[in-house]
């Protein structure tokens, strides 16, 4: 992100920090990699839209189409100026298919090592080295929080670990096919957080929607009680989309903002634009190595907080 | 503002895909890594349980041996106390049978050596005897030789037996 990000910045006469940011978190119609003498590279993605029909064209021809990019840099109707149903393969979509397929070979890539070799007689190599740790440390903090019926969720969370993990990093990543704003964008940290929502309620015991509509409590708070529970239930999945969102956004947003600065201060003469971009760099850095913690971190408090909510949602009456 | 607003169109990629995979994860995918890890850490556990174990049977192992050296180590003395017991008594024993040899032996000879003087005596009396009668023999002899001397006798012999009839 940030290597593209520099070179298109040689390139652009003016700079508009705010647009780039926005441009570089957001979401696009194509995956702009860089500017190549003045002219974009980037691959075309299909732009599907549902109305009145499935139209199916690239961001070229939209306008043959009937189609047209609004102020948000979406697609509405250009004769209505209406969002029509638009299921468009985005930069973002073909990232969350790009890592998916990445986490898929490399966990078939795990479990085949473990279904050929006898673990018992053997340390993993390999690939199998490296994913063991991170699906062990997931498997026994799902058999720490949830209790005796583990094992039914601990792919889930392996899943939502290992996925939000890759996410984060490729987020890092500046280049193709990293530097999509995956984890840091709201649709994507909802639908995770909704994953675990009707995981956990699906799978609620008796005793948890007891718990949640006719708690035990004094007679005054009966009325209330099952209203903030619900409230608390409901606001759980939201806790969990924001942190998620907001935190690798603003990693994101630091990042782009240090290294804006650097051509910010180009204006204001030599010394000051040496001696600010030797902070930006080490700033830079630093927040690049940070963010590297954050990735884990997040998708870390993450997993650890759904495992604790179906935890709470499988206890049984004592 | 986008940026706050879910876009549809991502989340509905995002919950096929996510969908997808979760699927094909969960069912090839974790379940046998996570089978396998817990077979191994049920296999560590009980290596480790059995270690614990075969430490303490260890231990007590060396309690019973030490127990035996002990016990061997006084069985040891007491064989070695009953010997020398053994020993004084077989020498007290012999001492006595010798002593009593030797006072045996002593008193045989003292009887033999009895014996003998009786029968040294016994002929010296008898040699005596002899030599007597024969001193007398002689003496008589040598008295009687003449007659007067054996008139004498025969008077005085008469006389006597006179005198003892008169008595």
């Amino acid at each position: 992100m940030i290597l593209t990000f520099l070179i298109s910045l040689l390139l652009a006469a003016d700079i508009h920090v705010g647009e780039i940011i926005f441009e570089h978190i957001g979401d696009e119609y194509e995956w702009h990699i860089t500017q190549w003498k003045g002219k974009d590279i980037a691959i075309p993605l299909p732009c599907i839209v549902i109305e009145d029909g499935v139209h199916v064209f690239t961001l070229h021809h939209a306008r043959e189409n009937g189609y047209s990019l609004n102020e948000d840099g979406k697609l509405v109707n250009a004769a209505t100026g209406k969002r029509p149903l638009d299921l468009s393969i985005t930069k973002n979509v073909l990232s969350i298919m790009l890592s998916s397929l990445l986490l898929l070979v490399v966990v078939l890539l795990t479990a085949r090592w473990y279904r050929r070799h006898d673990v018992l007689k053997e340390s993993p190599t390999g690939l199998a080295a490296l994913m063991e740790p991170l699906v062990m440390m997931v498997h026994e903090m799902a058999r720490e929080n949830i209790g005796p019926d583990y094992r039914k969720f601990s792919p889930y969370l392996c899943m939502a670990f290992l996925w939000i993990l890759f996410n984060n990093f490729l987020g890092i990543l500046p280049f193709f096919p990293g530097g999509a704003n995956l984890t840091g964008n709201i649709a994507v940290t909802l639908v995770l957080a909704l994953f675990t929502f009707f995981t956990v309620n699906l799978n609620g015991t008796k005793h948890y929607y007891k718990e949640i509509f006719a708690p035990d409590v004094p007679g005054f708070l009966k009325p209330i009680m099952p209203l903030i529970e619900v409230f608390s239930a409901l606001m759980k999945p939201v806790s969990l989309t924001i942190r998620l969102f907001a935190n690798m956004l603003a990693g994101h947003i630091m990042i782009l903002s240090m290294v804006c600065m650097i051509f910010i201060m180009a204006k204001y003469g030599p010394a000051l634009f040496g001696g600010m971009t030797l902070v930006s760099v080490l700033l830079g850095a630093f927040l690049d190595a940070l963010e590297c913690l954050v990735a884990f971190i997040q998708a870390y408090v993450f997993t650890m907080l759904s495992s604790i909510y179906i935890g709470l949602a499988r206890q049984k009456e004592e | 503002m986008s940026l706050v607003t879910p876009e549809f169109g991502l989340l509905f990629w995002m919950v096929v895909i996510f969908g997808i995979v979760f699927f094909l994860l969960a069912k090839f995918g974790f379940p046998i890594i996570t089978d396998m890890l817990d077979e191994r850490s049920a296999r560590i556990a009980k290596s480790l349980k059995d270690a614990d174990e075969i430490e303490a049977r260890m231990a007590s192992w060396k309690v019973e041996q030490a127990q035996l050296l002990e016990a061997a180590r006084k069985q040891q003395s007491e064989i070695l106390r009953k010997a020398a017991e053994t020993r004084e008594q077989i020498i007290a024993e012999a001492r006595d049978r010798a002593r009593e040899e030797a006072d045996r032996l002593l008193k045989d000879a003292k009887t033999q050596i009895e014996a003998e003087k009786e029968s040294a005596l016994r002929d010296v009396r008898k040699e005596i005897a002899l030599l007597s009668v024969e001193v007398a023999e002689k003496v008589l002899r040598h008295e009687l030789a003449g007659e007067d001397s054996q008139r004498a006798l025969l008077e005085q012999l008469v006389e006597e037996s006179h005198q003892a009839r008169l008595n």
